[in-house]
């Protein structure tokens, strides 16, 4: 009953997306109020019907109803019942579901949200949003239908991956879609823009603040992912280039650009036709990331060729899309009108060497990630692009971007003053430098030009950003001086949280140390000034799995430092085995320990790693996300709607 | 024939429990060795895993090569010599760092030439966004300016 209950709200959704789509779209280019009036009832309609959808996917979940083929390939009986809420996005139908789900919230939260804006752009905001849940709302109802009966019903279910049995990626689809789908929103904005023929400035100012916390989400998703794949698959790696994390990585590195570039647009009038570029490109590489996800060509581009259906379905509706609106932006960007000038040394020119960095580092990822496809398709034959491309092609093209990031916000709009600049900055330059040298050369022991240049490069963006922060409490004389506006300050956190990122990727890749060992059970083996004493395995049983759980005492000295207990678990379901690394976090440090093979007699082999600053890398990222939701909730925006409103209303 | 090596590759890829490396203990004379021992097995891919590099695999593949690649390694020989025996044996596709040849030209330059060409758009931007500096103006406008200034005068104590 629930599952047919969700099939019929889907249906429904369907629906809804559709009057969300034709009856404003049509109604604003006609000039008909009453169908503009559609707008807003019809995208709430529709977010609540998808909240019934998947609610209902999730209580098949919670009720263990294994006649839904869904819930019989993805579940079971014992599996604890966070993980069985969490196995709800655990595969292919549950995950698109997700999709649609959020851009109904993300519709709905428009509809909201949006008071201050005319009611004819926000029908077409709407009506772009909904031609979008249509598509993939058709996509979900041909091809990947989640609510599919499985009858007679097994006894049981087959499991959730073990990977997946896990909080860091519980938690993680859902913030990376909020963030995904979340480029929805300033496509739609852009869209509309162009269709209502005036791209002036206040299209960029609506969206900014829904292009800032989609970005934030996207943000938290790829730092949760990352933080996901370090402690559970990848033997402290935190970063594969796998062309799955470059799927999500693309859509932030443009929207990063397009936040940057909505800045410029809003505030000077400049790169107009640019932005809207930017926003289609963000969407459409959200919906390319979905593409290679989810076809199954990235297994093989044979996979993809013997089981094209859904692959095909989405790859006609990325094309409908880009083509779509790559055509209309042909059609209207030649005549915006762009007059505004300026000086080859502004903060406009900076911004914009920002943007054309950040395109190009996009550019090479896709290459990067798309070459070896093509290159099979066309039977040219089979290459990998692993890490060490992106190392050689990537870093240099994004180093440019830290030693700016910190400058830019010090460069006045229209024309800086480069030797105001200068006498800014010049300390700084030494100071970075100095600072970088003395923390290799004293506590890591050994210099490397990589190491501290890294360093040096992140103690300049991080003193660059706060600069005028100090400025501004020393000229004014103390606290009255720092009352700045939100987005002021999220920007701020935001670069300070790039010098955190880099800090972290900088240590923790050069003076990470690693080290595999036989140890019997009261063997001890020591690794970067730590004594690993094993004291054996023991047998224990879990909710879904049997595992041998080692314990290691470490100790620093005559200190105990940490009692780390890593596992081996064997998950009978899907006869799987699966290494739980038990780690001793800080910010200095993590001990991280994985149990390899049982050796010969109570010996194992055992891997040890000491990786210092490796949480500065998340740390970083997740001080971006504030900076990002802090910009977004500056007053600035919610005035401009006050504004807006007391404007439209007749006095 | 092809697709049916292709489910058995498939089926093979999704039962390798691709979660765990596997751990060798390993001897090394002396730490540099040990460093291109990780280096090598970093760069370098397991062939029947779906993206993973020989360090981070458990396939019995991957373990064979580490063996082979440790082997060779305690024989002397240059890592050139290492790669250039497993890609005669399986190919490119066993590198994580693609050789530089006319099928991955555009691989290698596409970003740099991308960038050398944004370069050339960016300063035609530049040239054509500076604000121009305003002219002195002529003797004409000069009178022109004057007139007015003493139309003004003139208007003023009237008004």
């Amino acid at each position: 009953m629930i599952a047919e209950a969700g099939h019929l709200a889907l249906i429904f959704a369907l629906l809804m997306a559709a009057l969300q789509a034709v009856f404003p779209l049509a109604g604003a280019t006609l000039g008909m109020p009453a169908w503009v009036g559609v707008a807003r009832p019809a995208a709430r309609a529709q977010s609540l019907f998808l909240l019934i959808a998947f609610g209902c996917l999730v209580q098949s979940f919670v009720d263990n109803d294994f006649s839904v083929l869904y819930v019989a390939e993805h579940s079971n009986s014992a599996l604890p019942l966070f993980y069985r809420i969490a196995a709800t996005w655990g595969a292919h139908e549950g995950s698109v579901l997700l999709w649609a789900t959020i851009l109904g919230l993300w519709a709905g939260a428009v509809s909201l949200f949006s008071r201050g804006l005319s009611e004819v752009f926000v029908a077409r905001v709407l009506g772009v949003l909904g031609l979008v849940s249509v598509g993939i709302l058709l996509f979900i109802l041909f091809t990947s239908n989640p609510f599919e009966r499985l009858l007679p019903a097994p006894l049981d279910g087959r499991d959730l991956n073990p990977l997946l049995q896990d909080f860091g990626l519980a938690v993680h689809p859902p913030m990376l879609y909020m963030g995904y789908v979340g480029m929805a929103v300033p496509f739609s904005f852009a869209i509309a823009a162009l269709l209502s023929g005036s791209l002036d400035i206040a299209w960029a100012r609506w969206s900014r603040p829904w292009t800032l916390v989609a970005w934030a989400f996207l943000t938290l998703g790829i730092t949760l992912g990352s933080w996901w794949a370090y402690y559970e698959l990848g033997w402290g790696g935190w970063w594969f280039w796998d062309p799955v994390e470059n799927a999500s990585f693309m859509p932030w590195l443009m929207a990063t650009a397009l936040i940057h570039s909505l800045a410029v647009t809003e505030k000077r009038g400049a790169f107009k036709a640019w932005t809207v570029l930017l926003a289609i490109f963000a969407f459409s590489l959200s919906l390319l990331g979905m593409f290679l996800v989810r076809s199954g060509i990235l297994v093989s581009v044979h996979a993809f060729a013997n089981d094209p259906e859904r692959g095909l379905f989405i790859l006609i509706f990325l094309g409908l899309v880009i083509g779509g609106s790559l055509l209309l932006y042909a059609l209207r960007a030649p005549t915006v009108k762009d007059h505004a000038r300026f000086h080859w040394f502004s903060r406009e020119s900076l911004l914009l060497l920002n943007n054309v960095l950040l395109v190009i580092a996009c550019a090479s990822v896709l290459l990067g990630t798309l070459y070896p496809l093509v290159l099979d398709a066309l039977g040219l034959g089979k290459i990998s692009v692993g890490p060490p491309y992106f190392g050689s092609v990537f870093t240099p093209l994004t180093a440019p971007l830290f030693l700016l990031a910190g400058i830019g916000p010090l460069v006045a709009w229209r024309q800086g003053n480069p030797s105001r600049l200068w006498r800014q900055v010049r300390w700084l330059i030494p100071l970075s430098i100095v600072a970088a040298v003395v923390l290799t050369v004293l506590w890591f022991d050994i210099g490397q030009i990589a190491t501290v240049a890294g360093l040096s490069c992140a103690f300049w963006l991080a003193t660059t950003s706060l600069l005028p922060l100090w400025q501004r409490f020393r000229h004014r004389k103390g606290l009255g001086g720092l009352r700045q506006p939100l987005g002021y300050y999220g920007m701020t956190l935001a670069h300070f949280g790039l010098a955190v990122f880099l800090v972290g990727v900088t240590v923790s890749n050069h003076f990470s140390i690693e080290k595999t060992v036989r140890l019997e059970t009261g063997e001890s083996a020591t690794l970067g000034g730590y004594t690993f004493l094993f004291e054996g395995v023991r047998e224990i049983e879990g909710p879904n799995y049997t595992a041998r759980e080692g314990l290691f005492t470490v100790s620093d000295g005559d200190r105990i430092t940490a009692r780390l207990r890593p596992q081996k678990r064997f998950y009978p379901v899907q006869r799987n085995v699966m290494t739980e690394a038990a780690i001793d976090p800080s910010l200095a440090r993590d001990i991280y320990v994985a149990l390899g093979e049982s050796l010969e007699g109570d010996a194992w082999s055992v891997r040890l790693y000491v990786k210092p600053a490796i949480r500065w890398i998340w740390l970083g990222g997740l001080l971006m996300m504030t900076g990002g939701f802090l910009a977004a909730a500056d007053r600035r925006y919610r005035l401009t709607v006050k504004d807006e409103t007391i404007v439209t209303t007749p006095a | 024939m092809k697709g049916r090596y292709f489910v058995l590759l498939l089926f093979f890829v999704l039962s390798v429990p691709f979660v765990h490396a596997g751990i060798e203990v390993r001897e090394f004379p002396d730490a540099r060795l040990e460093q291109r021992y990780h280096r090598l097995i970093g760069e370098l891919r397991c062939l029947v895993c779906q993206n993973q590099s020989l360090a981070d695999s458990n396939a019995d593949l991957a373990e064979d090569l580490r063996d082979e690649v440790y082997a060779m390694l305690m024989a002397g020989k240059p890592d050139r010599e290492i790669v250039a025996f497993l890609v005669a044996r399986y190919g490119d596709f066993v590198l994580y760092r693609p050789p530089v040849k006319k099928t991955t030209l555009l691989l290698w330059l596409g970003p740099f030439a991308a960038l050398l060409v944004a370069g050339w758009v960016l300063w035609r931007i530049g040239k054509a966004r500076t604000p121009e500096p305003a002219a002195p103006l002529n003797e004409e406008e000069q009178q022109k300016v004057r007139k007015l200034l003493q139309q003004q005068n003139r208007e003023e104590p009237g008004s």
